[in-house]
């Protein structure tokens, strides 16, 4: 029944690994989900060839956003930047390991958007950041 | 109870969410379910007297424009207004609320009239006037709402000393359960000079309103709240205020004589329905009021009075639990809950694994929630087709949550 809640999401939802602020950082960027009022601030640290060295993730919202950020932050420590600009929708669903409809599609996707809006410096976030 | 005849005249309610799962619909605040008498004399329009009205002369024009106007007489003597003249057809409250601040607003509001709404509005009843303040220089004060979901009528009658000219409000708060006095605003409104407006859209499908007796300047009420159908309002005007009105929108259905460079205004309530307006949706909503009125809204009201205590009684056994409005006895059935441990959109989603439907967010209702300090809630509300049972399964689902998120 609680397919949706794997003991990841929650796990991560209750215990979060990366929730926390970065200061001094690189690059930080703030969105919301406007359907639902959720907030997520993305914190990075960037060395000079690119590689992310630390991340972190503040704000609030429902376990699946909230799980799904800290996983993220998980995946792009030691990533490039350019790798990071590659990542799609799908690779947000591999980290959760859960399907989703569309409404909490929005929720799983909104911290891929923040961090993509930020290591490519746009003024603001677009859906088309994490369309496929 | 007589809930178990009330249920079955709900199609939808007979269906599973998923295969053994019976569908527990907890979400009439957003929109009803719709009665068999309602989806039939949908039905029976577009297979038997489809046509547009107002203009025809052949049979199917006359049946159709008669039902239609059946419809607003219905309607009319549901809220106890003057005349069928007071009683024009919107697409929804959101529109009725727009009609009034675009037509009577700008011509009359001047540069420092003062308008007051309330803190609990929904955002139908706060972006209109904040569209218009940012077009004329108008000021909007808002009546506070207290701690316990209640609007504070003192500081109301301070704000009445800036002899407001309208005072625009909600008569049951859709988040907080909220029954508003409704009378005793619209009383001092009036005797410091200000015309009113009331956000009917929670109150009219969920128990008696006579305009008359509120003595009402304008109401404002939807459709598919109300057991009909969606994109069929109205909007309630006294006739003397209507008629200083200019139109809304201009078009077909609302002139009396056009010419090259000009025309004149058709009387009213047609003089605001430009264009054809959604004649199976109004027959519907017709449909809809003879329903609740073989029922009784006091009899309506009765049933989610007996729901709302039942589940404010039951809620009460999970201290993760908080709920936003006021006591059971001076509200409305609306449940709205806040829950540290788990956001409304889990709570929702774990819900709807036991199919109950329930709202989260801010139910269009941000500033109300900014002066809560939560970002967000879950919302039960019920109806007359909702049963204990259905309370009881909804307390078994919270259950679940807190077991899930603890
Ligand atoms: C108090 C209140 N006002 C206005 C509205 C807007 O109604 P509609 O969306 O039908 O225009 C609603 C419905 O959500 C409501 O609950």
């Amino acid at each position: 029944m609680d397919d949706l809640y794997r003991e990841i999401i929650i796990e991560r939802y209750k215990d979060p690994q990366f929730k926390k602020e970065l200061d001094p950082h690189d690059i930080s960027f703030e969105d919301e989900n406007p359907l639902c009022g959720d907030q997520l601030r993305v914190d990075l640290r960037v060395d000079e060839t690119g590689m992310i060295t630390d991340a972190g993730f503040s704000g609030h919202g429902c376990a699946i956003s909230q799980a799904s950020a800290d996983l993220l932050m998980e995946s792009i420590i030691g990533k490039n930047i350019e790798e990071v600009k590659k990542m799609t929708k799908q690779d947000i669903l591999d980290l959760l390991g859960i399907e989703l409809g569309p409404v909490r599609l929005k929720c799983a996707l909104l911290s891929l958007k923040v961090v993509k809006a930020g290591v490519y410096g746009l003024g603001e976030a677009s859906d088309a950041l994490v369309e496929d | 109870m007589k809930v178990k005849s009330y249920r079955a005249d709900f199609p939808i309610l007979m269906r599973d969410v998923k295969p053994g799962l019976p569908l527990v619909y907890l979400d009439s605040a957003a929109t009803s379910q719709k009665p068999e008498v309602v989806i039939t004399a949908m039905d029976n329009y577009y297979r038997s007297m489809n046509a547009n009205i107002h203009r025809g002369v052949h049979t199917l024009a006359e049946e159709a424009t008669a039902a239609y106007e059946s419809a607003r007489a219905k309607i009319s003597r549901f809220i106890d207004a003057g005349s069928t003249r007071e009683v024009i057809f919107t697409r929804n409250t959101t529109e009725s609320i727009n009609l009034v601040a675009y037509s009577w607003g700008r011509k009359f509001l001047k540069d420092g009239d003062v308008v007051i709404l309330t803190e609990m509005e929904h955002h139908a009843n706060l972006v209109p006037w904040q569209i218009l303040a940012s077009e004329k220089n108008i000021k909007l004060e808002f009546i506070p709402v207290s701690d316990d979901g209640l609007l504070d009528l003192a500081a109301y009658k301070d704000l009445l000393k800036l002899e407001p000219k309208l005072v625009s409000f909600t008569h049951m708060s859709n988040v907080l359960g909220t029954i508003n006095p409704a009378k005793e605003i619209i009383d001092l409104a009036h005797l410091a000079g200000a015309l009113t407006l009331v956000d009917a859209a929670q109150s009219v499908p969920h128990f008696p309103v006579s305009v008359k007796d509120l003595d009402a300047d304008f109401l404002a009420f939807s459709a598919h709240k109300m057991c009909g159908p969606t994109a069929i309002g109205v909007l309630y005007g006294k006739e003397n205020l209507l008629t200083a009105m200019p139109p809304f929108m201009g078009g077909g259905d609302m002139i009396r004589k056009v010419a090259l460079r000009s025309f004149s205004p058709n009387e009213l309530p047609y003089k605001f329905e430009a264009g054809t307006p959604a004649i199976a949706e109004v027959i519907g909503f017709g449909a809809a009021v003879d329903y609740l009125s073989g029922i009784g809204m006091e009899n309506v009201q009765a049933v989610e009075e007996e729901l709302i205590t039942y589940a404010m009684e039951q809620v009460r056994q999970f201290p993760q639990i908080s709920l936003l409005g006021p006591d059971a006895g001076s509200k409305g059935g609306v449940l709205s809950m806040v829950m540290d441990i788990a956001h409304p959109h889990d709570v929702a989603q774990i819900l709807d694994q036991h199919g109950i439907a329930v709202r989260a967010g801010h139910h269009c209702a941000m500033p109300l929630h900014t002066r809560f300090q939560v970002p967000a809630s879950t919302r039960a509300s019920f109806y007359l087709y909702n049963t204990p049972e259905e309370v009881d399964k909804l307390m078994a689902g919270l259950a679940h949550v807190i077991k899930l998120f603890s």
